[in-house]
């Protein structure tokens, strides 16, 4: 068993507990509990590792209360990487007692309760599309699933019937002169829940001048499981995924989803140098971009015709601002649609309380994290928010819609595509009510 | 150590089950502020209303049990890590803005808000509160004052004393009292609110502050000059002061600073220059107009090899990267560092930073020297690894010595972070033997039982 660790313990040497990340970190600021806070983390880690405190029931529960938005670890001026030292604790205890917290969620805390089942419909329709199946399976999760969705229900998407992935999957080609010929990473939630979002990127990839080739034997990108601790089941997913991008002649593997993005950009390093696929996986996390880093990296020409008169936020992923660093081309993607009124929220870089599962994990928290980011949608006035991030999106169309508001939530990509009219659909729904 | 069940019991009635912390996990988070020293708390009570913080006084009063106030613990002196153990009340949760009130000036709020918060709060008004602590993200009003925050915009606007109207304070024994008003004349009485101000939670728990505001300046400029000597800099401060301009601020960067800076950011900085000076000025858009270009011909008559100024806010920004790089730049170059806080009269700035330069010649350590040139508070950072004791011998040595520099050219030990614990061992050098005398015979009539954040400020109050 390698030292999930390893190098992080230098890191804890590096925090003078100055407290820049518990100004950015999002559940401090949701409870206001020093506990909660991204320091507080730090501090605690730093204590099991030097023996001070043990493995306890508290220990995990403060560490899951992270929602791994990065913040921290973008904000910290000593460069302490907050958030891989949250996953390694994570992984130590799953390695120490070889049950994640998901695994005994599963057969402990939902099981028993009818009540809180439909609360985990959404997860469960993910874990069972990605590296959770098994599990899921055996929880017999699937067939508890009621019927009739209240309270978190109203979070899930319409989940459509055919998967993106029979949409896009195989290769389209470029339009005009080919510039190269990138593979797509379809996410999970883009396939189950957006398979718009998925069309549209594919289909600005190939104006831009791209071949777009989507491998049929792709799988989740194993992030859900990472930060569940679960280090072996991601890197058996992440093995999966190099591989199928391997047997492909690429120049840049580009997704749309911002989390699986960032982890696959990581991928080396998930694997690590023991890895049979060490080196491709370092290939592959090279050449991975998200679309909107890509598209204004490679540059297209900027969308013709009649001004849209849109008045549109843009809400910042976690996983694409302080992962990726991804900041400016989304935005300036946007402000090349002619007429596009881009408003600023007060903030940058706030999280929306989404982090996949802790919606339903902690909902407590997450709906007061969400409420803010609500607020400052609305106080912009914008009409529709944009975003790059599928589980954002969820999730903000859950606020927006508990808090009253006729506000639309979509990826960047897909008011691109309606811009450059390449789905008619598409454009009607994205630009003209919901 | 530990607090007896029924005191614990007690204080849950107080302040409900859930927000009386008692676990080992709770405790090691209350334990430290940013200046890394550690001590367990008994117990941590979050209270919600001066209600709450009178009755925990009083138990704690009653059972003579140690309390400490806590904001953000993002102070660096020691000013809330419970060196007694005791209770901590964490103030946080008492984080509301009661009321900005634009004809009289003023903002009256509970301790828990956040700095920045109250200042975006304000300026949606087009009000302005001055005081710019560089943990303002984070930290909160209440700690500002118990502290008397500073910050880069000291020379123009001061400091948080300035803008304290009035107060109310829960005492040791848990009775409350108001000091001030929303007025700025004020002469019934002794003045208790500065009394308060900066006491770093020795004398009684602040629960409530009305603060004096001022007019949202609509107009800020930057530039920025380079100086091969740092002498220039200096007296290029002192000539633009003279000359009847007060900039918001005057930054400085000493050489290794620079380099620091340089070696983390690649930013073409003049890493032979001997310092750096950073002005931005605000006010009325005309008046700012024509300060600008006076300053910058003062930098470049008085020996500035450089002077860029800025047209555009953008601009301006990126002339303040690399003063905002400052501390991760340093950060990454060794991974401790000992932040000191000495000021100094504005014309001893050469003075005090070459003398702090000999220092780390004489200790073989590495200090980096930035801070604010324009009123005379400078932060030597002395970089250092808590892991190597024989360093961390040379480091404290070096503090004293910085520490007995300053006071030699007329200064002082803190600017702006506190005694706390991190300098009680020379108060009297800093204050004399009658100004200690004078503080302690305050604390013994306001705290005779020594509950309130004891172990600190005096040389010898210690732990346990």
């Amino acid at each position: 068993m390698t030292d999930p660790f390893a190098d992080l313990r230098e890191d804890l040497l590096h925090c003078n507990k100055c407290g820049s990340c518990a100004a950015v970190c999002p559940t401090y600021n949701a409870l206001r509990r020093e506990t909660t806070s991204a320091r507080g983390r730090v501090s605690l880690i730093a204590a099991y590792l030097a023996g001070e405190i043990e493995a306890t029931a508290e220990f995990e529960e403060l560490l899951y209360y992270c929602l791994s938005c990065r913040a921290c670890a973008a904000t910290c001026p000593n460069g302490v990487r907050v958030d891989r030292l949250v996953l390694a604790a994570r992984a130590a205890l799953v390695a120490r007692d070889g049950k994640s917290p998901v695994r005994r969620a599963i057969f402990g805390r939902l099981l028993p309760y009818p009540g809180r089942l439909d609360a985990v419909m959404w997860p469960a329709r993910l874990y069972q599309a990605c590296g959770m199946r098994g599990l899921v399976d055996r929880s017999g999760i699937i067939d508890h699933l009621p019927g009739n969705l209240s309270v978190y229900g109203q979070m899930l998407p319409r989940v459509p019937i055919g998967p993106a992935k029979r949409a896009v999957a195989g290769l389209s080609h470029a339009h005009g002169e080919l510039r190269g010929r990138v593979g797509y990473f379809l996410g999970c939630a883009q396939n189950l829940a957006f398979p718009d979002t998925a069309r549209a990127t594919v289909a600005l990839l190939n104006l831009a001048g791209f071949d777009v080739v989507t491998p049929p034997d792709t799988t989740c990108c194993g992030m859900p499981a990472y930060a569940y601790g679960e280090v072996e089941v991601a890197r058996g997913l992440a093995e999966r995924n190099v591989a199928a991008f391997s047997r492909q002649a690429l120049d840049a593997v580009v997704t749309d989803c911002a989390s699986c993005g960032s982890f696959l950009k990581e991928y080396d390093e998930v694997l690590g140098d023991t890895s049979r696929l060490a080196s491709q996986a370092e290939a592959l996390a090279k050449r991975t971009y998200d679309v909107a880093e890509f598209l204004a990296a490679r540059g297209m020409e900027a969308p013709e015709g009649a001004s849209s008169g849109l008045r549109v936020t843009y809400h910042d992923p976690c996983h694409l601002i302080h992962a990726q660093g991804v900041k400016r081309q989304p935005r300036q993607l946007l402000q090349s649609i002619p007429g596009l009124m881009l408003v600023e929220m007060r903030t940058q870089g706030a999280c929306c309380g989404s982090a996949g599962s802790y919606a339903l994990t902690h909902p407590r928290v997450s709906v007061t994290i969400l409420g803010r980011r609500i607020e400052e949608a609305r106080e912009t006035g914008a009409e529709l928010v944009a975003t790059g991030c599928p589980a954002c999106r969820i999730q903000l169309e859950f606020g927006l819609r508990k808090a009253g508001l006729a506000v639309r939530v979509r990826h960047t990509t897909e008011l691109l595509a309606a811009a450059y009219g390449l789905d008619r659909s598409l454009a009607k729904s994205t630009m003209s009510g919901t | 150590m530990g607090l007896v069940p029924t005191i614990i019991e007690e204080l849950r009635r107080i302040v409900g089950k859930e927000d009386v912390l008692t676990s080992r996990e709770a405790l090691l988070c209350y334990a430290y502020d940013a200046t890394c020293l550690q001590h367990l708390p008994d117990a941590v009570v979050l209270v919600a209303n001066s209600r709450e913080v009178s009755r925990v006084l009083a138990l704690a009063s009653r059972q003579r049990v140690p309390v400490v106030p806590r904001g953000a613990g993002t102070g660096l002196s020691g000013g809330s890590v419970p060196a007694a153990g005791g209770i901590v009340i964490d103030l946080q949760g008492m984080n509301r803005i009661i009321e900005i009130d634009a004809e009289n000036l003023c903002v009256v709020c509970e301790p828990g808000v956040i700095t920045a918060d109250l200042q975006a709060e304000v300026e949606r008004r087009g009000l302005f509160f001055p005081p710019d602590p560089s943990s303002l993200k984070s930290s909160t009003v209440g700690g500002n004052v118990a502290e008397n925050a500073g910050g880069a915009r000291g020379v123009k606007y001061g400091v948080t004393r300035d803008y304290v109207l009035g107060l109310e304070v829960v005492l040791s024994d848990g009775r409350m009292l108001q000091t001030g008003g929303k007025r700025i004349k004020d002469v019934t009485g002794y003045d208790l609110t500065r009394l308060f101000v900066g006491s770093e939670g020795t004398l009684g728990v602040v629960t409530r502050v009305i603060f004096r505001l001022l007019p949202l300046p609509p107009y800020k400029r930057s530039l920025l000059a380079v100086y091969p000597r740092m002498e220039d800099a200096s007296l290029t401060v002192t000539k633009i002061i003279a000359g009847g301009i007060v900039p918001t601020t005057i930054e400085i960067m000493d050489n290794t600073t620079i380099r620091c800076v340089e070696d983390y950011l690649h930013l073409d900085l003049p890493v032979d220059a001997e310092a750096i000076l950073l002005i931005d000025v605000d006010g009325e858009r005309e008046t700012v107009d024509k300060q600008v270009p006076v300053i910058a011909a003062l930098a470049a008559d008085n020996g500035a090899s450089a002077v860029k100024v800025a047209r555009t806010a953008q601009e301006a920004d990126s002339l303040w990267t690399a003063r905002r790089a400052v501390s991760p730049a340093l950060g990454r170059r060794r991974p401790s560092k000992v932040g000191e806080d000495i000021s100094v009269p504005r014309s001893a700035i050469p003075a005090m930073i070459r003398r702090i330069q000999a220092i780390a010649m004489a200790h073989d350590l590495m200090i980096a020297i930035f801070g604010h040139a324009g009123d005379g508070n400078l932060h030597p950072n002395i970089l250092c690894d808590r892991r190597d004791a024989a360093e961390m011998e040379r480091v404290h040595a070096a503090a004293a010595d910085i520490f007995a520099a300053a006071l030699a050219l007329g200064g002082t030990l803190s600017g702006e972070h506190g005694i706390g614990l991190s300098k009680q061992a020379y108060l009297v050098a800093g204050m004399g033997e009658v100004g200690v005398d004078v503080m302690k015979a305050i604390k013994n009539a306001l705290d005779p039982l020594n509950i309130l954040n004891p172990a600190k400020m005096f040389p010898e109050a210690t732990g346990q």
